[in-house]
């Protein structure tokens, strides 16, 4: 598998209010692999923007090394790799450059220098990735959240990226919004192999990776497939994280004494193992 | 009465005027402002006037629309021609009416400046009406990029205005929450001294102020990731197009002065 981003025990601290430093992050180490699809969790200032900020070169660490398509980032080839990575952060209205959504899609294309000629079928492209194309010529303020989110992403799309990252993207949305957001990405992702990090809280999109990562005080703490972190439960649980609701309820049966084999995070794999579970006594 | 108020403010639509390219309706409009002054007697200033309502008929703005929509400044426009009436004593007397004199002059001078201000207001009135704010920005960017060798940022000061123009309904959204976020905790904006109620307003600001900020830092963050570094090697996704139309606009103007130059002088 290739390699497309790596941390090799990364530091960062910020500068605290009363003058001394604070660890941001702290001796992180991971790997992403070509077409994966990472999912980063963590409570409220865990590291996890930091880690995001670091991977795109709006920080460089204080330790050890971020390598970007087995590059090591740098102030040199720092445009270059930007160019090649989409990023999605968490407030819809606070990242549309554009007056309208052709616009805001064309911004990165614009300062890339993309010819004109070159940049209307790839504005189009986008938008139609993102199934927004009928939006071409509307406002920010005429579009929903999930709207101006699916714009964010077709902005990113349209510098045909190797990785995308999103920063909390669906965090500020409502559920409709965030499942038109997350069903997008997916379609992107299954299509277009397209390799993802997405930092969340929200526990469908964890289960939509094939690895996550829980950060803990600037602290890798676990990383493994979505079912073998919800198997540590009391772990997720002590440091503030919610386990989707199918998960908690297989764990609360358990520890009942009703006899349920396995981990189960989604209700269907539960009712599943339910309906069955009286013949396989 | 605000929403009334088209000073400004743009309407879409697709007219000759509309369809114009941005560059030659600004231009168009700097130097008619200019022209205005070549005026000075009632064959010119009919002239302007009859140019002026011909090109409203042009963009097609009902007159109606228009004429509400700058009450305010036709009040000013009004309230300009009675004090040339009653203050200009000059010419023939035209009325004597108990304490009321009004002289010819007076009549003269007072009609021909509120002509002035009105083609004045009104010109610059289609130019917004029938032109998106982006549109006037690229044309203006591109009108002033001659200065940039005399190191004017004429590019930053255009994406300045742009995203300024952009985040104008986002931070009227933003007013309106807070406004009513302080409402429901009990602050009073319409009573009171004038003391008390500029004091009322600092909890408005400061939360406006301090959300813009953050608003700010975002952004310059999200231009940043996405390859922002300037206009240098910039490519434009808005392309401006100069047609046949655009240079009959520019002969039309020309025309325009060569009969003002013609008629003016004398009476
Ligand atoms: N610009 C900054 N200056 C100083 N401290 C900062 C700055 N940005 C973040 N921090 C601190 O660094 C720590 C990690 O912040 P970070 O934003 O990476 O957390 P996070 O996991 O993204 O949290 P959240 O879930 O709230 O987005 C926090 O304690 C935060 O207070
Ligand atoms: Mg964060």
């Amino acid at each position: 598998m290739k390699e497309i981003l790596s941390l090799d025990h990364v530091s960062y601290s910020y500068e605290s209010e009363d003058g001394g430093m604070r660890r941001a992050v702290d001796d992180v180490n991971f790997t992403v692999n070509d077409g994966e699809w990472i999912a980063i969790v963590g409570h409220n200032g865990s590291g996890k923007s930091t880690l995001a900020k670091l991977m795109i070169g709006l920080l460089f660490p204080e330790e050890g090394k971020v390598k970007v398509f087995l590059e090591e980032l740098n102030e040199d080839n720092l445009w270059e790799i930007r160019s090649d990575i989409g990023i999605v952060f968490q407030n819809p209205d606070n990242q549309f450059v554009g007056s309208t959504v052709q616009d805001d899609v064309a911004f990165a294309l614009e300062n890339n220098g993309i010819p004109f000629e070159e940049m209307v079928p790839r504005v189009h492209e986008s938008l139609a990735q993102v199934n927004m194309e009928g939006f071409l010529d509307h406002e920010p303020h005429h579009l929903s959240g999930g709207q101006k989110q699916r714009v964010a992403i077709a902005g990113a799309l349209a510098m045909r990226p190797r990785l995308l990252i999103l920063d909390e993207a669906t965090s500020m949305l409502d559920p409709q919004g965030r499942d038109e957001v997350i069903q997008v990405v997916d379609e992107l992702k299954r299509k277009t192999g397209l390799t993802v990090i997405s930092i969340t809280h929200d526990l469908e999109e964890v289960l939509l990776a094939d690895r996550v990562i829980v950060m803990n005080d600037g602290k890798l703490m676990l990383t493994g497939k979505p079912e073998e972190i919800f198997a540590h439960g009391d772990k997720l649980e002590s440091i503030g994280l919610d386990l989707p609701f199918a998960a908690r309820l297989s764990r609360l049966l358990r520890q009942a004494g009703i006899g349920i084999q396995g981990e189960h995070m989604t209700e269907e794999e539960l009712v599943n193992e339910l309906w069955t579970s009286h013949f396989n006594k | 009465m605000l929403e009334k108020m088209i000073f400004g403010r743009y309407v879409p639509g697709n007219s000759f005027v509309h369809r114009l390219d941005p560059r030659s309706k600004l231009l168009f409009v700097f130097l008619f402002i200019i022209a205005v002054f070549l005026a000075d007697n009632t064959a010119t200033y009919a002239l302007l006037l009859v140019f002026t309502l011909l090109v409203i008929f042009i963009a097609r703005i009902r007159l109606y629309f228009l004429f509400n929509g700058l009450k305010p400044i036709l009040f000013l426009i009004i309230f300009t021609l009675l004090m040339h009436f009653i203050f200009t004593k000059e010419g023939a007397l035209l009325i004597d009416w108990k304490f009321l004199k009004i002289y010819e002059e007076g009549v003269r001078q007072g009609i021909y400046i509120s002509i002035r201000f009105l083609v004045l207001v009104l010109m610059t009135t289609i130019l917004t009406l029938t032109t998106s704010p982006i549109s006037i920005t690229d044309g203006m960017e591109t009108l002033l990029n001659p200065l940039k060798r005399i190191k004017l940022p004429v590019h930053e000061l255009a994406l300045m205005m742009s995203i300024s123009l952009r985040f104008i309904p986002t931070l009227m959204d933003e007013t309106d929450k807070i406004l009513k976020a302080q409402l429901a905790r009990g602050s009073d904006l319409t009573s009171g001294t004038v003391k008390e109620r500029i004091r009322a307003v600092v909890p408005l600001l400061v939360p406006l102020f301090v959300s813009a900020f953050k608003r700010a830092e975002d952004l310059a963050i999200a231009m940043e990731v996405r390859g922002y570094r300037g206009g240098e090697g910039r490519t434009r996704y808005r392309q401006l197009d100069w047609q046949l139309r655009d240079t009959l606009v520019i002969i039309l103007f020309l025309l325009l002065v060569a009969a003002l130059i013609w008629l003016r002088g004398g009476n």
